[in-house]
Formats: structure tokens, C-alpha cells, sequence
């Protein structure tokens, strides 16, 4: 039996007090009333915590490295204790076959009782040769264990939806989780994001935990929680947005004064997070914050709609690189244009009869 | 063809009833104001200066091509249902007789028409083929699709519970992909509207002129009449 998180936490060093901080914190975090605060220490001191086994595919750690931030001291220190985590190849101390044999152990025994964890994502071209763990293609690792879990969480946007490696080309055919053939048919929940937000992270970790339950996911996966509303819906330029106030261009006078970014390309109006409202670094900035565009790095096939800075995404299939205005505008010309000489030719025509009449 | 309007017996058929008139022009007048409102949404005017507080723009551009939208789509409704209970004529654009020949001979006869290969078009009393034909699959599902894809679009702002995202959003966004295909569709089809507004209206310019049937006044008073009385049609 493992520990109970409260065991864990005072065995840190961690104070009742702090303890019950963090319960609230975690309470709002999650979008509950305070009600709920004493339910979620009620669960942390009487629930084993769960065995999570953490995989890594395809991806650059970018989802281990914001999952580490979480912001809360607390938090993070109880979230590092709160989950079990039996194997994370990135930060675990083990290696090698010791490594490996954890996850049979886990799998031997807590088996349908653990979470997987999925960051990145297998690689399926060439029998998975492209992505290799201890010897064997993560694509036989991946399915392997999710045979034996309870439920997977597929982090970030490599995870849920393929992001960069799986951008055209797509020359490994890398391929996100529920879209892998054959495996084992349990519930996904995807985190997107390049990274996801660590307290959405933590959040969605914490949930699972305290109502033994996975939480209300939209018609894509995502928890509703935090997918359910765009940047845009709350980000905090948008009456610059509403005003008919942008940024035209990166160095004006519209930038300086923190115009509504649209202009210039973001993609908070088809991207939806919680970044606008949750922030990053401890709720520090978000990237529209910092006078950046969105790049919609949560969104699916993020990569392939074209440049960061444009609205338009890119319409492929027209041989060259066009967006829905230049594909409409010119046809409009054309259809335009053969009109008038259409007409014209029509004018020609009955001047020639009326000749021919007379 | 002879361009003199000769004697003949004025024949008038009453082709399009009340309702379906004004169907179109509200329809035309909802459509100019839905793609040059859209237009503006994804390519916005130049920004203005000073306090937000003391401008809308962006608000009234959506404001306006939402109130268009919803205008477009109750008349679109009445125009489903005028189908039904209309006249033959209020049933043509949605059902043109794709399986009979003699539809299809009648559009080759009015490409070779337009081609300048036969010296005179047929005489009909509501769409001629080739208008029917185009009125059903660029114009129709046009239409179908704009609604469609513009309520998805709405329930984005709407939100997640709000009908229209439960209804539309929910499905039609996945079933793009994510919401900037969405946007991009929806953009890509308001262009595909424009140009069968363009050869719409200059068809209808043309044959109101060239043609043996009146056009534009019978989409004002109903009524078609014919510039010549011989047999053929």
C-alpha cells in the first residue's frame, strides 16, 4: 500500500496549516466552491496516492519542464509527492534495466489502477524505428502499458493532437495517442498545449484524485474546466479588440500602448485555454501579456495553418502557399473579369445583328 | 435573333409569389451586408486612437453581421417552408430534376447559349436549367453551409450550454479540425457566394436584355412576360 499524501507531506516537513492552504488553493484552482477544500484534504489524508507511470515519446520535456513549475511551492512539493510517480525517464534516479523493470512492477501490481502518462507520442513509420526506449519502439512500450492502466492522460499537444514532428510531412507518420491502432480502449484525457499550463496539469492530477473520477471532458477530450473557453473570450485586451484598436505592426504606437494583437496574427479567437485566465510563471504573464501574438499552440495541427503572424491560415492544396482571400479575391477577379468580356462580346454580337437587321 | 420586340400577344405567368420576392431581397440585401461585415472581421479597418471606452468598431462590425446572419437565416427558414406550401416555381431551387434528360439537354442549350453557338435561348417559365442547376448546388448549399459553419462560429462566443454551441459548435468544429479551419472554410465559401453573386447578377442583367423572357421585373412584381409569342420553349 503506498503512502497517503498527508503521510507523505508530514513526513516532508510540510505543516498541517500549509497543508489545508493548499487544499483551498487547490479548491479554487479547480473552479469549486470552498465547500470542497475539507473534501480534498479529506481525500489527500485518506486515499493511497496514485501510481502514475510518466512515458516520453516523441517530444522536447517541454511538458516535464512546466509540470515542474507548477507554482505554488506547495503545490509543486505536494504534487511531486501526491502522485506515485513510479517512472519518469526524465527525472527519475534509476536507470537503465532498473528503470524498466519498474514499469513491470507496476504494471504487476496495480494493474487497471494506474495513470499513464503520455508526453510526446509514437512514431509509427518503419515498425516505430524512429523513437526507440530501451531497445524497443516506444510505439510497443505505449501500448503495452496502457493494456494494464486505468486511464491515460496524454500531455500537451504532442500527446493530444501530434504537434510539430507530426506537421507535414510528417516524415516518421508520428502520431498522437487516441490515434494510435490497437490501443487498449480506455478513457483519454488530453492536456494540449506546447507546454500545457503546470497548474492545469496539476489540476487535472489533483481532480482525479480527490473524485476518484476523471473530469468532465468536451467533445474532444480536453477538460472542460479549462478548454471550454477561448483566449480570446478572456483575454485581457479585448476591449482594445471590441474598440477596433490593434497593433499594425510589431514597433508602433498601438504595441506600445498594448493594443489588441489580432493584426499581427494571434490566435487567441481559435485557440482555447486557460491562459488568459490562469497565466503562467505563478500567474506571472501569458504570452499576449508580453506583447507576443498567440500562435494557438494548444489547437490541433497548429503547425500546418501557416504563419504565426497571419489570421488566414494557409489553404494547402492550391500548389502555392494562399490564404482564403488571395484563393477568393482572385477568383472573384476572374469570375469578374470574364463577366465583362462576356458582356462585352454580347454587346459585339447584337451591334453585328442590328447591322445585319438594318 | 432579332433584337425588334415585333407584335405578339403579351402572355403573363405569375412565376414567384410574395413571398419569395421578398425572400430575395431581404436574402441579397442580408448577404451584402454579411460579406462586407465579414470581410472586416478577418481583415479589420485601420485601428483608432485614443481610450478604448470611446469606440466600438469591431463591437458594430459583428454586431452587424450578426443581426444580417440571423435575418439571413429566419428568411432562409421561410423560404424552406414557402417551398412547401408555395407555388411549382418556389420548389425549383431545391429540387431540380437532375435525373431527367431533357433537364440536362436544356443546360447544354443554354451553355452553347451563353458560348454564342445558338442564335436564341428556350423560353421558361421560371429558372432556366443551367440557373437551377447552379441555384442548387452553389447557391443552396452555399447558403447551407455559411449557416451552418456561421453558427458553429457563434457558439464559440456564445460558449459552451448556449444552443448553438451544443448544436453546432460542438460537432462541426471536430469535424473541421479546430476552429481556424473552421474560420477559413467559412471565409474560402463566402468568396465561392461572391462570385456566384457576380455571374448572378450579370446573368441576369444579360438575359433581362438578350433573353426572350423578362427577368429582373418579375423578381419585383412576379409576373414574367415573353418578347415574343412563337411556339418554341
Amino acid at each position: 500500500m503506498h503512502e497517503t499524501f498527508y503521510e507523505v507531506m508530514r513526513r516532508q516537513g510540510i505543516t498541517r496549516r500549509s497543508f489545508l492552504k493548499y487544499c483551498s488553493l487547490a479548491a479554487a484552482a479547480l473552479g469549486l466552491g470552498p465547500s470542497f477544500a475539507p473534501k480534498i484534504a479529506h481525500a489527500m489524508e485518506t486515499k493511497p496516492r496514485i501510481p502514475v507511470l510518466w512515458l516520453h515519446g516523441l517530444e522536447c520535456t517541454c511538458c516535464s519542464e512546466s509540470f515542474i513549475r507548477s507554482a505554488h511551492p506547495l503545490a509543486k512539493d505536494v504534487i511531486l509527492s501526491m502522485i506515485s510517480l513510479d517512472y519518469d525517464d526524465t527525472i527519475m534516479a534509476a536507470a537503465g534495466d532498473q528503470a524498466e523493470a519498474i514499469i513491470q512492477e507496476t504494471i504487476e501490481k496495480y494493474d487497471g489502477n494506474f495513470i499513464l502518462a503520455v508526453e510526446g507520442n509514437p512514431p509509427l513509420n518503419e515498425d516505430g524505428m524512429y523513437c526507440i526506449i530501451n531497445g524497443k519502439p516506444f510505439v510497443e512500450q505505449l501500448k503495452h502499458t496502457a493494456e494494464h492502466a486505468k486511464a491515460i492522460i496524454s500531455w500537451g499537444s504532442c500527446a493530444s493532437w501530434g504537434c510539430v514532428q507530426a506537421a507535414r510531412p510528417n516524415p516518421t507518420r508520428a502520431t498522437p495517442v487516441h490515434k494510435v491502432p490497437g490501443l487498449a480502449n480506455k478513457p483519454i484525457i488530453k492536456v494540449p498545449g506546447c507546454p500545457p499550463i503546470s497548474e492545469v496539469m496539476t489540476a487535472v492530477i489533483t481532480y482525479i484524485l480527490t473524485f476518484e473520477k476523471l473530469p468532465a471532458l468536451d467533445s474532444q477530450g480536453r477538460p472542460k474546466m479549462f478548454y471550454s473557453q477561448r483566449i480570446h473570450d478572456k483575454c485581457y485586451r479585448r476591449p482594445h479588440f471590441d474598440a477596433g484598436q490593434f497593433v499594425e505592426e510589431f514597433d508602433d504606437e498601438g504595441a506600445r500602448k498594448g493594443y489588441c494583437l489580432y493584426k499581427v496574427g494571434c490566435k487567441g479567437p481559435t485557440t482555447y485555454n486557460a491562459c488568459a485566465s490562469t497565466r503562467w510563471n505563478g500567474g506571472l504573464s501569458f504570452p499576449i501579456q508580453a506583447g507576443h501574438p498567440c500562435i494557438g499552440c494548444s489547437e490541433d495541427g497548429f503547425w500546418d495553418k501557416g504563419s504565426f503572424y497571419e489570421r488566414l491560415s494557409n489553404v494547402h492544396g492550391f500548389g502555392i502557399e494562399a490564404d482564403a482571400d488571395e484563393i477568393g479575391g482572385t477568383a472573384a477577379a476572374v469570375v469578374g473579369g470574364a463577366a465583362a468580356i462576356h458582356a462585352a462580346a454580347s454587346t459585339v454580337k447584337r451591334i453585328a445583328q442590328k447591322g445585319d437587321d438594318a | 435573333m432579332s433584337t425588334k420586340i415585333t407584335a405578339h400577344k403579351e402572355e403573363a405567368h405569375y412565376i414567384y409569389e410574395a413571398p419569395v420576392r421578398l425572400w430575395h431581397w431581404v436574402n441579397a440585401f442580408a448577404i451584402v451586408a454579411l460579406c462586407i461585415t465579414g470581410y472586416l472581421i478577418g481583415k479589420p479597418f485601420p485601428s483608432v486612437q485614443g481610450e478604448a471606452s470611446d469606440h466600438y468598431i469591431m463591437g458594430y462590425v459583428r454586431w452587424i453581421h450578426f443581426a444580417s446572419a440571423y435575418i439571413l437565416m429566419v428568411g432562409f427558414a421561410g423560404r424552406v417552408y414557402w417551398a412547401f406550401v408555395g407555388n411549382k416555381h418556389a420548389r425549383q431551387i431545391f429540387l431540380p430534376p437532375i435525373h431527367k434528360l431533357g433537364f440536362w439537354q436544356g443546360v447544354v442549350h443554354e451553355l452553347l447559349w451563353y458560348a454564342f453557338i445558338v442564335p436564341e435561348p428556350k423560353k421558361y417559365e421560371g429558372h432556366n436549367p443551367l440557373a437551377a442547376l447552379i441555384m442548387y448546388f452553389v447557391f443552396l448549399w452555399g447558403m447551407v453551409f455559411m449557416i451552418l459553419t456561421g453558427l458553429a462560429l457563434y457558439g464559440e462566443g456564445t460558449g459552451m450550454d448556449s444552443w448553438q454551441f451544443d448544436y453546432f459548435s460542438s460537432w462541426i468544429i471536430p469535424l473541421f479540425g479546430q476552429s481556424q479551419d473552421v474560420h477559413t472554410w467559412h471565409r474560402l465559401v463566402m468568396w465561392i457566394l461572391i462570385c456566384f453573386a457576380i455571374t448572378h447578377i450579370y446573368a441576369a442583367l444579360r438575359e433581362d436584355i438578350m433573353s426572350r423572357q423578362s427577368l429582373i421585373g418579375t423578381m419585383i412584381s412576379g409576373w414574367r412576360t415573353f418578347k415574343d409569342s412563337r411556339k418554341d420553349d
